[in-house]
C-alpha cells in the first residue's frame, strides 16, 4: 500500500497532464489547470516549512554552539527584521522593507553575480590551455569569436566577424541542438518511466 | 431627416443581420456602412472559433478602411440568436483583432464592428457569424502524439526485452562510474559530501532526476558512514530531499546515522543561494561535490568555488548554456540526457536499462528523421515533390 498509492497518484496525475497536452476538451483542460494550481498551493504552503527549517537549523546551531555558530544570529536577525518590517509597513516602494531590499539584498546579489566575471576568466584560462588537439581547437575558435566581437578583429581582416557569425550560427547551434534534443528525449523517457511506475527509486523502493 | 438617414442603416444592420448575410467561411457579410461620410470603417470582418481549445472563444479579425477619417474608437457588438445586441468592448482606433472569451459553445453569434467619432456612431462594418466549440484533439500536436507513441512503444519493447534477461549494452558514463569513487574519497579524507540539486523546484524534471541520484548517493554515504550535506533553494525540494535521504539511510540499514538538519533550506534567491552554498564549501571543505539539476548563472560560481577547495566534482545538467562551465570547472560532467540516464545506470536494473536502450533506439529514429529532413529539404530546392516531403517532416516535428 505504501508503494501502490504514490504510484497510482503519479500515474493519474501524469496521465492527466499528458492528456491535457493533447486534448483541449473538458474535463482535461480543467483538470490540467487545476493540478498546476494545486502545485502552486502546495509550494506556497511549503514556504513555511522552509522558514521553519531555517530557524530550526540555526537555533540548534546556536544552542549547541556548533562550529561557525556565530553566523547563525546574523541569518535569524536578517529573517526576522525583514519579516517584521514587511508585515508592519508593507512591501511597497519607499517602505523600510523595500529600502533594505534595494540597498542590501540587491547589491549583495549583484556582488555575487559580478564574481562570475572573475570565475569565467579563471575557468577559461584552464579550459583554453592547448594541452591536446581538441583543447587547441577550442582555444582557436574561442579566440576567433572574441576577435570577431571587437572592432580590432574587422580591422585585422574584414572576414573575421563573418567567421565569428558562422561559428556561432552553424557549429555552435548544431552542438546546442544536439544537447537539447538528447535532453528532451531523456525528459520524455524519464517521465514515461515514472508515470508507468518503472522508475520507483524516488519513492525509496527501487529494488 | 438627417438623423434618420444616419440611424437607419445602423438599425438595419443591428436588427436585420440575417437578411444581409452572404455565404462564406466564418459567417455572413454585408457591405460596410459609413454613416458619416469619409469615416473609416472596419472591412473584411471575419469571425472564427478559436482552434484547439476547450471552447467559449471566438476570434474576430478585420482591417480598417484607410480611405476616410480615422474614428476615435471602435466598438465590438455581438448579437445573440434572439437578436439582442451587446457591446463587448470599446477599443482604440487601429485595433484589428478581438477575442470574445464569453461565448457559449454551440451558440451562433453575429458580430459587427462599430466606428465612433465624437462619441457618436459614425460607421458600421459588415457582419460575421461564428459558433464556439471545443476540440477533442489538438491539431498542432498530432505529430508530437505520433512521436511520443513511437518513443513509448520502443521504450516498452526494450523494457520487455530487459525483463526477459537479454544482455543490454550501455556505454560507460564516466561521471556516473565515478560516483562511488567520489563518496569513497570523502570517506577516506573524513570530509563531508556536498550535494547541490540545482535551483529549480520539484516541477522541474531535472530536479526530479537529481532526487533519484540523491537517493543512490545517500545510500552510499550511509554505507560508508560519511556526512551528506544537501542545501536546497526550494522548500518543496528540501522536503523531498529529506525523505529521499532518509529512505536511502533506511535501505542502507543506518537510520540512526540520518541527520535531518544536514538537508537544509537556504533561500529562494538565486545569488543568495550561491553565496550560502559557497559559504558551506569554504567552511566545511567537502571532499566530493555533486552539482546535479537545473542551474543558471550560478553554475560557474559554485563549480569554481568547489574546485578552489579541492573537491572532486561531478556535475550534470540539461541546460545547454551551463554545460561548458561545468566541463571547464568540474572533474566529470553529465551532459544533457546522461543526467536522466543516471538512475538506470547506477541501479543496473534490467527494466530501467531496457528503458534506456529504448531511449537510444528512439534517438536513432530521430537521427534518421533529421537526416531525411535535411536531404528532402536540400533536394526539394531543385525537385518540388521532395519539398512536400520536407514540409511533411517539418509539420510532424512542429509543436504548437
Amino acid at each position: 500500500m505504501r508503494l501502490v498509492i504514490p504510484l497510482a497518484i503519479t500515474f493519474t496525475a501524469g496521465m492527466i497532464m499528458i492528456l491535457n497536452f493533447f486534448i483541449p476538451h473538458q474535463p482535461f483542460a480543467f483538470l490540467g489547470e487545476h493540478l498546476q494550481e494545486w502545485y502552486m498551493i502546495v509550494a506556497s504552503g511549503a514556504i513555511f516549512l522552509g522558514t521553519a527549517n531555517l530557524l530550526h537549523v540555526h537555533v540548534r546551531k546556536m544552542k549547541l554552539r556548533l562550529r561557525n555558530w556565530q553566523y547563525s544570529p546574523v541569518t535569524i536577525i536578517g529573517l526576522v527584521v525583514m519579516l517584521i518590517l514587511g508585515l508592519i509597513y508593507g512591501v511597497e516602494e519607499g517602505k523600510p522593507f523595500d529600502y533594505l531590499f534595494m540597498n542590501m539584498v540587491a547589491p549583495m546579489g549583484a556582488t555575487m553575480f559580478s564574481l562570475l566575471a572573475f570565475f569565467v576568466a579563471s575557468a577559461a584560462f584552464r579550459a583554453f590551455r592547448a594541452s591536446n588537439w581538441r583543447a587547441t581547437l577550442l582555444l582557436s575558435s574561442a579566440f576567433l569569436v572574441m576577435l570577431g566581437q571587437v572592432p580590432i578583429g574587422a580591422m585585422i581582416w574584414n572576414k573575421i566577424p563573418l567567421a565569428k557569425v558562422w561559428l556561432m550560427a552553424i557549429p555552435n547551434t548544431a552542438g546546442q541542438r544536439a544537447v537539447m534534443i538528447g535532453a528532451a528525449m531523456g525528459v520524455v523517457a524519464t517521465s514515461l518511466r515514472m508515470i508507468f511506475g518503472i522508475e520507483r527509486s524516488y519513492l525509496g523502493g527501487a529494488d | 431627416m438627417t438623423i434618420l438617414r444616419g440611424v437607419f442603416p445602423l438599425l438595419l444592420a443591428l436588427v436585420l443581420p440575417g437578411a444581409m448575410m452572404a455565404a462564406g467561411d466564418g459567417g455572413a457579410r454585408v457591405m460596410a456602412v459609413p454613416i458619416q461620410p469619409n469615416v473609416g470603417v472596419a472591412i473584411d470582418l471575419t469571425a472564427s472559433d478559436n482552434p484547439n481549445d476547450a471552447g467559449g472563444v471566438i476570434n474576430l479579425e478585420w482591417a480598417m478602411d484607410s480611405g476616410g477619417v480615422e474614428p476615435d474608437s471602435i466598438g465590438v457588438v455581438r448579437l445573440d440568436p434572439s437578436g439582442e445586441a451587446d457591446t463587448l468592448a470599446v477599443l482604440p482606433a487601429g485595433t484589428v483583432f478581438y477575442r470574445d472569451t464569453t461565448a457559449v459553445n454551440g451558440t451562433e453569434y453575429t458580430y459587427k464592428i462599430v466606428s465612433y467619432l465624437g462619441g457618436k456612431v459614425a460607421g458600421v462594418s459588415e457582419t460575421a457569424t461564428a459558433v464556439a466549440s471545443a476540440q477533442w484533439l489538438h491539431s498542432g500536436r498530432i505529430g508530437m502524439l505520433v512521436i511520443l507513441s513511437i518513443m513509448a512503444a520502443l521504450i516498452l519493447y526494450y523494457i520487455e526485452t530487459g525483463k526477459k534477461g537479454k544482455e543490454l549494452y550501455i556505454r560507460e558514463i564516466g561521471g556516473l562510474a565515478a560516483v562511488d569513487d567520489a563518496v569513497g574519497r570523502a570517506t577516506e579524507m573524513g570530509k563531508p559530501v556536498l550535494y547541490i540539486p540545482g535551483i529549480m523546484d520539484m516541477d522541474d524534471i531535472q530536479t526530479i532526476a537529481s532526487m533519484v541520484i540523491l537517493g543512490r548517493v545517500a545510500r552510499k554515504t550511509a554505507e560508508y558512514g560519511t556526512t551528506l550535506l544537501v542545501p536546497t533553494s526550494r522548500s518543496v525540494v528540501m522536503s523531498v530531499a529529506q525523505e529521499v535521504v532518509k529512505e536511502g539511510y533506511l535501505q542502507a540499514g543506518r537510520p540512526d546515522a540520518y541527520v535531518k538538519e544536514n538537508i537544509q533550506y537556504l533561500t529562494d534567491d538565486q545569488f543568495g543561494y550561491a553565496a550560502g552554498v559557497d559559504g558551506i564549501m569554504v567552511r566545511e571543505k567537502p571532499a566530493a561535490i555533486f552539482l546535479l539539476g537545473t542551474f543558471y548563472a550560478e553554475s560557474l560560481i559554485l563549480a569554481e568555488t568547489g574546485r578552489s577547495v579541492g573537491a572532486i566534482q561531478i556535475a550534470g545538467t540539461a541546460m545547454p548554456s551551463q554545460i561548458p562551465f561545468f566541463v571547464a570547472a568540474c572533474d566529470y560532467t553529465l551532459i544533457g540526457e546522461e543526467l536522466f540516464a543516471a538512475s538506470a545506470y547506477l541501479s543496473r536494473e534490467p527494466k530501467l536499462l531496457g528503458s534506456l536502450k529504448g531511449q537510444d533506439a528512439a534517438k536513432l529514429f530521430f537521427i534518421v528523421l533529421i537526416v531525411l529532413g535535411v536531404i528532402a529539404s536540400t533536394v526539394g530546392q531543385f525537385w518540388p515533390p521532395m519539398a512536400t516531403v520536407a514540409d511533411f517532416l517539418r509539420d510532424l516535428v512542429t509543436v504548437e
